[in-house]
């Protein structure tokens, strides 16, 4: 009973911090879907969709929701900004190139940052009342609430754009094909430009969620939950949406496991060990295909 | 709109070069597609009979020359920008998107368009002309067979409404019986008002529709006519009809 018990709450928390890596590897993985390339950069675009909640809560003195947004608009066009001018003018470079570029730019927005808002931590305000739901002893809190709840607000809002919306058919077309998509009239540069858009909305998203659950951002918080989240992309496999949602959740879940069952300091090896485990049993995942590639 | 000038051609290539990376796969080629024509570009593997095509539609770019489609200047205009202008592909291949639906498919290929009522009549005469897509429409594109996959290609093609249709080897690995099938499919098209240019390694097929032909060797237009006048030529005979 007792052990029951504890083996749903890990689950509980899991699914949290679950959520928060599946919000980053979505991002990753819808942009690996449409220009190959493992956005070596994303961790940090949700570091800096962290600040930009952080300075809208305690400079702009806004609340929670209209934070959020502020992050996420201003989040976004970073992204597409970064696109435009890193990413765009190599389109047709090899692709080792590209992927060299994503580590200059990640460095590049994490000491940018340390030079802007210090490379102290900030400790992220309390944006609410720390109300704790009791069912039976398995306690949700009202962060992990918030989390959940926006994530699941995000993800049908993603499923509507991708799956109904004209946008949506052809960011699926022109991850599938580009060439093939431009033949239809399809902008690739402008549906690429809207993808690392959403994928950085996000992100951001994220980062204000992590910096209401941990209370504490800094400018280097990115680089460990972005690597997990490339794990968790790769793990669900990697240019599938579904993929990436239940790679997070797997991931969370397993990290929660380990330090609540065995101890919190494996917790990072388990992340690193599902990724080897993955490449070594199944390198395209759990909904990968197994595709050839296209010459 | 373009009835006044009727007596110039719809498509006319000049002197027109393209590389793909150091290769020079085009080399100064000419030729010209009037309206309500269909134009055949015959040759061998490698021949540039694609490039061609590609260039045509925007995916690449031409070094030297001009294209020009309804008297304005297209070398170089993006390909996403080619579609609206009246300009349609069936690449090689087929190159439908697999894990997209029937449907779906085929609302890629009105991507450009916002008149509903237009796309819905067009739809209807692609189910028309393809009884399989519409039996098909909710199924992925990717389990159809390569004749559907053909048909549906064409479909996806025509629901962007072209005035030209380009066509890239359309029966590539389809069985005898299916590529009848197809070629008469092409005609009805051409004769419901669009002219086509069609890109084949069949010869035979190609030219027994065709109004005019180009015969392209390595980047090189050598030969060029009416498309029965080279069907009876010794040359061609010998080279692409197997005697």
């Amino acid at each position: 009973m007792e052990m029951g018990q504890q083996v749903l709450q890990q689950l509980v928390n899991g699914i949290s911090l679950g959520s928060i890596y599946a919000l980053i590897a979505l991002g990753y993985t819808m942009i690996y879907g449409i220009i190959k390339l493992i956005n070596f950069a994303h961790g940090d675009i949700y570091m800096v969709g962290a600040y930009i909640g952080f300075f809208a809560i305690t400079q702009a003195g806004l609340s929670i929701v209209p934070a959020l947004l502020v992050s996420l608009v201003t989040t976004a066009m970073l992204g597409m900004l970064v696109e435009k001018l890193a990413y765009k003018p190599l389109r047709h470079a090899p692709r080792l190139s590209v992927l060299i570029t994503a580590i200059g730019v990640s460095f590049f927005l994490e000491y940018a940052s340390m030079y802007f808002v210090s490379p102290t931590p900030r400790t992220f305000p309390a944006v609410m009342d720390s109300v704790a739901i009791n069912i039976g002893g398995l306690v949700i809190n009202g962060q992990q609430l918030l989390i959940l709840g926006i994530t699941f607000v995000l993800m049908v809002i993603l499923t509507y754009i991708v799956k109904f919306t004209n946008t949506g058919k052809a960011m699926r077309a022109a991850s599938f094909d580009t060439e093939t998509a431009q033949l239809m009239g399809i902008n690739s540069d402008r549906i690429i430009s809207i993808t690392f858009g959403i994928g950085s909305a996000l992100a951001a998203v994220a980062g204000v969620l992590v910096g209401i659950y941990y209370n504490s951002i800094d400018p280097l918080m990115g680089i460990m939950p972005g690597l997990k989240a490339f794990v968790a992309a790769v793990l669900g496999g990697i240019g599938i949406l579904p993929g990436a949602v239940v790679g997070g959740i797997i991931l969370g879940v397993v990290e929660a496991f380990v330090s609540g069952f065995i101890s919190s300091t494996f917790r990072d090896a388990a992340a690193f060990a599902i990724l080897i485990i993955v490449l070594l049993v199944r390198p395209t995942g759990i909904f990968g295909k197994n595709t050839k590639e296209k010459v | 709109m373009t009835d006044t000038n009727t007596n110039k051609p719809m498509l006319k290539i000049d002197g027109l070069h393209v590389y793909y990376g150091a290769i020079h796969a085009i080399k100064g080629i000419s030729l010209e597609v009037n309206q309500g024509e269909i134009v055949t570009l015959i040759g061998a593997n490698g021949a540039g009979k694609s490039t061609t095509l590609r260039t045509i539609s925007g995916l690449l770019k031409p070094k030297e020359g001009t294209i020009s489609f309804e008297g304005e200047s297209i070398g170089g205009v993006p390909a996403h920008e080619i579609v609206k202008r009246g300009i349609s592909q069936v690449p090689e291949g087929r190159r439908i998107f697999a894990d997209m639906t029937v449907m779906e498919n085929l609302d890629l290929g009105a991507f450009t368009r916002s008149d509903k009522d237009g796309i819905k009549a067009d739809l209807k005469t692609v189910f028309e002309r393809f009884p399989r897509l519409e039996e098909r429409k909710e199924q992925l594109a990717g389990t159809l067979s390569g004749g559907e996959q053909q048909m549906l290609a064409m479909g996806r093609a025509l629901m962007s409404r072209p005035r030209l249709l380009l066509l890239d080897e359309p029966s590539m690995g389809l069985a005898p019986l299916l590529i009848r099938e197809i070629f008469s499919i092409i005609v009805d098209i051409n004769k419901t008002g669009t002219t086509v240019l069609l890109v084949e390694q069949n010869a035979n097929m190609a030219l027994s529709i065709a109004h005019r032909a180009y015969v392209l060797e390595t980047g090189r237009i050598t030969l060029s006519g009416d498309a029965k006048d080279l069907a009876a030529s010794e040359e061609v005979r010998k080279a692409y009809l197997g005697g």
